[in-house]
Parts: C-alpha cells; sequence; structure tokens
C-alpha cells in the first residue's frame, strides 16, 4: 500500500477536485464543435477504458477483444430501434445484460486455464463477432445500423450539440470511477489484486479465483457495454468495424497501458494525452493519419511493455516522492 | 469429383498453416509466451518472397531461402531486443509486447506495400497437373508437399537431435540447463529465430499459390492460434495434424456454405474446443 501514499492524502484529494472541476467547466469554458468534440472522445475513451481497467488491470486478466462487449453496447440499442422502434434508452441495459452473459460464456472455460488462453479466446471471439455481424443482414450487415433521425423525446438520447452528451458521459464515468474506487478498497478489490500478483497463492489462501475473475470479467463487460451504447447513440450509427474492430480493442488496452493499468485514474490519463494526439494525428496527416496512428499506437504499446509496464503511474511515483522531498526540503 | 479436389486444396494449404503454426506452438512450448505477431511473420514473409523476386530474381528455392533467413534473424531481434526483457516479467508486458509488436508491422506494412493485394509473378512452377482427374495447381502442390516436409523435419529436429534436446532442456527447467553447460539465452533467441524462419518459409509458400495483402497477417496469426488449441499448446506434431484438418474444414466449408463463411466455422470451432477440449488434441491440459 505505500505506493498509494506516496503523496500526502490531502494533496491526492485535492488533485481529484480540480480535476473534477476542470472536467465539469471545460465545455464552458471551450465551446467550439472541435473542442467539445474532442472532450466527448476523451470521455468515451475514458469510460472504456476505465472498464477494461477492472478485469485487465486490477485483476490482470488481459483481454484483446474487449470491444465485443461495446460492439454489443453500441448495436443493441441500435438494433431494437430498427426493429420495433423502442428508445435506445431501453436498448441499453438489454444490451449490458447480452455482454454480461457472454462475458460469463467466454469466461468460464477460459479462466480455468492460464491468462495466455484469455487473451487468444477474447480476441478470436471478437473477431468471429465482427465477421458473423457483417454477413449477418437481420443487423445490418457491413453497412450497419442506424439510430433515430429526429429525437421524439429524452428517452431517445438524440440531441444536437454535443453538451448533453458531455454531461451525460461525465457522469457515467463519474459512476464508473466510483465503483472501482469503492471496489478497491473492500475484500474484491483484495482478491483481484492478490490474484494478479499470484494466481496460485491467492488460490491457496482461500481466493475463489475463478469466481472472482468472472465477477470482474461481467462487471467489466457491463461497463464497456454501456460505453458503446453511448457511442452507439452518440453518433448514431454503428457498422461493424467501428462495433467490433481490433481498434476498439486496442485503444482501451493502450490508454489504460500508458496511464497504468490496474490504477484508479490511469485509463483516464492515458485518455487525456493519447486522445488530443491522436486527433491531431489525423488532422495533421489527413485521411493517411489513421494508419499512421496505428503505427504509433503499436510503438507505443511495445514502449510501455519494454521499459514502463506499470504505465505512467508507476514512473511518477518513482520520481514523484523525490521532488516532493526535495521541494519540502528546501 | 469437385469435391475431391476441394478436400486436396484444402489439405494442401492445410500443411502451410501446419508449418507456421508449429512455429507458434514451438514458442508457447518453450516459454509459455503467446506471440500475437506471428501471423505478421508469415505476412513479412510473403512480402520478402516478392522483393527478393522484384529486386534480385531468382526462383522459388532463392526466395523461400531468403524469407526464412530474413525473417530468422527478425525473430532472433525480436527476442533480443523485446522479448527477453518482458518474458519474466508482468502479464501485461508479455501480451503488449508482442500485439505492440503485430500492430507496428502490420500497419508499417499497410503504410509501405499499400492495402491492394499483390501477388508474385509467374514463377518455375506455375501451371496445373492432374491427377487421376482432379486438376491442381503445381505451386499449391509443391508448396504444400515442402510445407509438410519442414514440419516434420521440425519435429525431428525437436525430439531427435541433440539441439532439439537442449532447446526441451530449457523449456524444463532453465537453472538445470545452465548447470549442465546449456545457455538459455542462446537457445531462447534459436527458438524465437526458428519460429520466425518457419512463419517466413510458410509465407513465401503461400506466395507462391496465393495473392495477399497486409491485412492477411492478422487472418493468419488467429489461425495459428486455432491451429494450435485444436493441436495443443507446444506440441508440433499436433499443429500438423491440427493444420491439415483446419485447412481441409477451411475448403470444405467454404465450398459448401460459400467463402465468407469459412472464417466463422473455423472461429467457431476454436469457441466450440475452448468449452469441450480446451488442452487440444494432443495437449495436457
Amino acid at each position: 500500500m505505500k505506493k498509494y501514499l506516496a503523496q500526502p492524502a490531502s494533496a491526492q484529494r485535492v488533485s481529484v477536485c480540480l480535476l473534477a472541476a476542470a472536467l465539469v467547466l471545460y465545455p464552458l469554458a471551450f465551446s467550439g464543435a472541435f473542442y467539445r468534440d474532442i472532450g466527448v472522445t476523451f470521455l468515451l475513451a475514458a469510460i472504456s477504458a476505465s472498464a477494461w481497467n477492472i478485469v485487465g488491470g486490477y485483476a490482470g486478466q488481459v483481454s484483446v477483444g474487449h470491444s465485443m462487449f461495446f460492439g454489443l453496447g453500441a448495436y443493441t440499442p441500435l438494433l431494437f430501434y430498427t426493429l420495433w422502434g423502442w428508445p435506445p434508452l431501453a436498448g441499453i441495459p438489454v444490451g449490458i445484460l447480452l455482454s454480461v452473459g457472454l462475458a460469463i460464456v467466454i469466461g468460464l472455460p477460459t479462466f480455468r486455464l492460464s491468462g495466455h488462453y484469455f487473451s487468444m479466446a477474447t480476441i478470436a471471439v471478437a473477431e468471429l463477432i465482427r465477421i458473423f455481424v457483417g454477413t449477418w443482414a437481420l443487423v445490418g450487415g457491413a453497412i450497419g445500423l442506424q439510430g433515430p433521425a429526429m429525437s421524439r423525446g429524452w428517452w431517445d438520447l438524440t440531441f444536437r450539440g454535443d453538451l448533453p452528451y458531455y454531461y451525460i458521459f461525465l457522469a457515467v464515468l463519474a459512476f464508473v470511477l466510483i465503483v472501482t474506487f469503492a471496489l478497491e478498497r473492500r475484500r474484491f478489490g483484495y482478491y483481484l489484486r492478490a490474484i494478479k500478483s499470484s494466481e496460485r497463492a491467492a488460490r491457496s489462501l482461500g481466493v475463489p479465483v475463478r469466481r472472482v475473475k468472472l465477477q470482474a470479467l461481467a462487471l467489466s463487460a457491463a461497463f464497456t457495454s454501456a460505453a458503446g451504447s453511448l457511442y452507439g447513440v452518440k453518433t448514431g450509427f454503428i457498422d461493424p468495424d467501428s462495433g467490433f474492430g481490433i481498434l476498439v480493442s486496442v485503444q482501451m488496452v493502450i490508454f489504460a497501458a500508458l496511464g497504468g493499468a490496474g490504477t484508479l485514474f490511469g485509463p483516464l490519463v492515458g485518455a487525456l494525452i493519447l486522445v488530443p494526439l491522436q486527433t491531431a494525428a489525423n488532422t495533421w496527416f489527413g485521411g493517411s493519419g489513421s494508419g499512421l496512428t496505428f503505427i504509433l499506437y503499436g510503438g507505443i504499446i511495445v514502449l510501455i511493455a519494454r521499459f514502463e509496464p506499470g504505465g505512467l503511474f508507476d514512473l511518477w511515483h518513482r520520481f514523484a516522492p523525490r521532488v516532493w522531498r526535495r521541494v519540502h526540503a528546501a | 469429383m469437385v469435391l475431391i479436389q476441394v478436400i486436396v486444396g484444402g489439405l494442401l494449404l492445410g500443411a502451410i498453416y501446419a508449418l507456421f503454426s508449429s512455429g507458434l506452438t514451438l514458442i508457447w512450448g518453450m516459454m509459455n509466451f503467446i506471440n500475437f505477431a506471428h501471423g505478421e511473420f508469415v505476412m513479412l514473409g510473403m512480402y520478402t518472397a516478392l522483393l527478393v523476386v522484384v529486386w534480385l530474381g531468382g526462383g522459388p528455392a532463392a526466395f523461400g531461402l531468403a524469407a526464412a533467413i530474413a525473417l530468422f534473424a527478425l525473430g532472433v531481434a525480436v527476442y533480443v531486443l523485446l522479448i527477453r526483457h518482458v518474458v519474466r516479467g508482468p502479464m501485461l508486458a508479455q501480451i503488449l509486447s508482442s500485439f505492440g509488436l503485430a500492430l507496428l508491422l502490420r500497419y508499417t506494412a499497410f503504410w509501405i506495400f499499400s492495402a491492394n493485394f499483390v501477388s508474385l509473378p509467374p514463377t518455375s512452377l506455375a501451371g496445373t497437373i492432374s491427377l487421376g482427374g482432379i486438376y491442381l495447381p503445381i505451386a499449391q502442390l509443391v508448396a504444400g508437399l515442402v510445407a509438410i516436409t519442414l514440419t516434420i523435419a521440425l519435429h525431428l529436429l525437436l525430439t531427435r537431435s541433440t539441439l532439439g534436446s537442449g532447446l526441451l532442456a530449457v523449456a524444463e527447467d532453465r537453472a538445470a540447463a545452465m548447470l549442465m553447460g546449456i545457455r538459455p539465452d542462446r537457445m531462447q533467441a534459436l527458438t524465437w529465430g526458428l519460429s520466425a524462419g518457419a512463419a517466413g518459409i510458410a509465407g513465401a509458400l503461400l506466395a507462391t499459390a496465393y495473392p495477399w495483402s497486409p491485412s492477411v497477417g492478422e487472418t493468419f496469426g488467429l489461425l495459428a492460434f486455432v491451429t494450435v488449441a485444436l493441436g495443443g499448446f507446444g506440441s508440433v506434431l499436433g499443429s500438423l495434424y491440427a493444420g491439415l484438418i483446419i485447412g481441409l474444414i477451411e475448403a470444405v466449408s467454404a465450398y459448401w456454405l460459400g467463402a465468407i463463411y469459412k472464417d466463422i466455422v473455423v472461429y467457431g470451432l476454436f469457441v466450440g474446443l475452448l468449452w469441450l477440449r480446451p488442452q487440444g488434441l494432443m495437449g495436457k491440459a
């Protein structure tokens, strides 16, 4: 626990309050469409990366196919709207239920085996779903689905500007982080960290390893699905690649890993750095930007793995105490 | 008769799957490490073959050998520069290292070679032959047979040679192997070289008979997972059988259901295996 006490608790509390205030005030300070778009993209990235973090970071079960939950969440509301005219808000819980079901189906067999197996299974299942959805006419095939063009009421979650989305996303992000914070300090959180550092040791000490991993995956899937739903209703459009594509999974992993996997604010910090960078790359390099973004991501991931597997969080906690001491000594 | 032709074609392609999958299973068996960039090694083998043919000329033997050597070198380099440093680190670092490498190689290839499909100019293996009423492109036949031979050779190298014993000794017990005068780091570098080299040759063999683009890396990488999962982790012989089975299933399902569905059938098989027999055909749980 020493890691968490690297700074005095009051300093930590102040910085969290500052961060919250900055996020609440951001759209009021920057009202241009471009800045609001970046803000919304950032919040969405932070939500999904924080959701991934629960199973990938805290429990150390590295999923590289979380897009399956994201895509399910994004597709379900739009599918129900297309089929029966349900308001998207009603489809979101169904998407969450489906995602939790899928999480259990994948987790039950793979959590018996080593962690690598889980990673492989997630990427293969995500790819299976992506290809399958692309050939299934009912869910729009390769073209995808569209949401309501005109809002019939607030429950359609179809708004003109980005502002309402911004605050909805911010509320969801706050919820995800509060739940994670609460879990971190309970027995469940200690179980997760125990499993991450040594599964065998955790089991021998009586941690119900498989059940805990499964619960973490289910919770992570539910949040990821919600993030997908928000993406779906915000863009009003979803296709196999933007829902189930590998980039979706990669982003969750890289945001969390850059900031610090298994830390509360790590995914948020990762998204804070990479989302503007990605937007800048797309603006500067135009159409070829997306390919370059991937190369950049690959490079960053390799460098993190090689030099800083703890992410920026670890780096900070190695350097911050020294700085702190020097400041106070002076 | 068409069905027989489909089956033979599937088995010949499956032999190549077996060759590159044996590289993946080798690394898994040696060091409990899953290389997410393995499909990209196959893809790079294909482009190496193309570059050698275009720049230097030469027949299938020349570019096959060139692809093997180039990828062997790449495999050793990847081990020395990256994998060696993460393999005893946290799980996240292990998975991210090869996953990031896969993205880096794949999208660099997209950047350099563009997303267009390419194929080799006609080689000395052009043309078809008729065997008892079935028509086969010579390139496919030769590629499949070479792939089977090499996979069996790899299996024999591991089980029958001193070098193979050294490799297995390191996999079994690193410290004990070191006491016996085996250098684990060298053996593991060699494993990565062999694994990537197998992928490289498999790529060159595929290039003689099939067109490709940088995106095949992802397809072959996933296929290799499925093959290794079916054959059992760490078993070269298992991946030989599994590769043939998967080539067969793919060909037959493409013939009956349509080409789009063959991937669904193969990945569906993987999900089914996960539930029923996660240790694979020849693996130990």
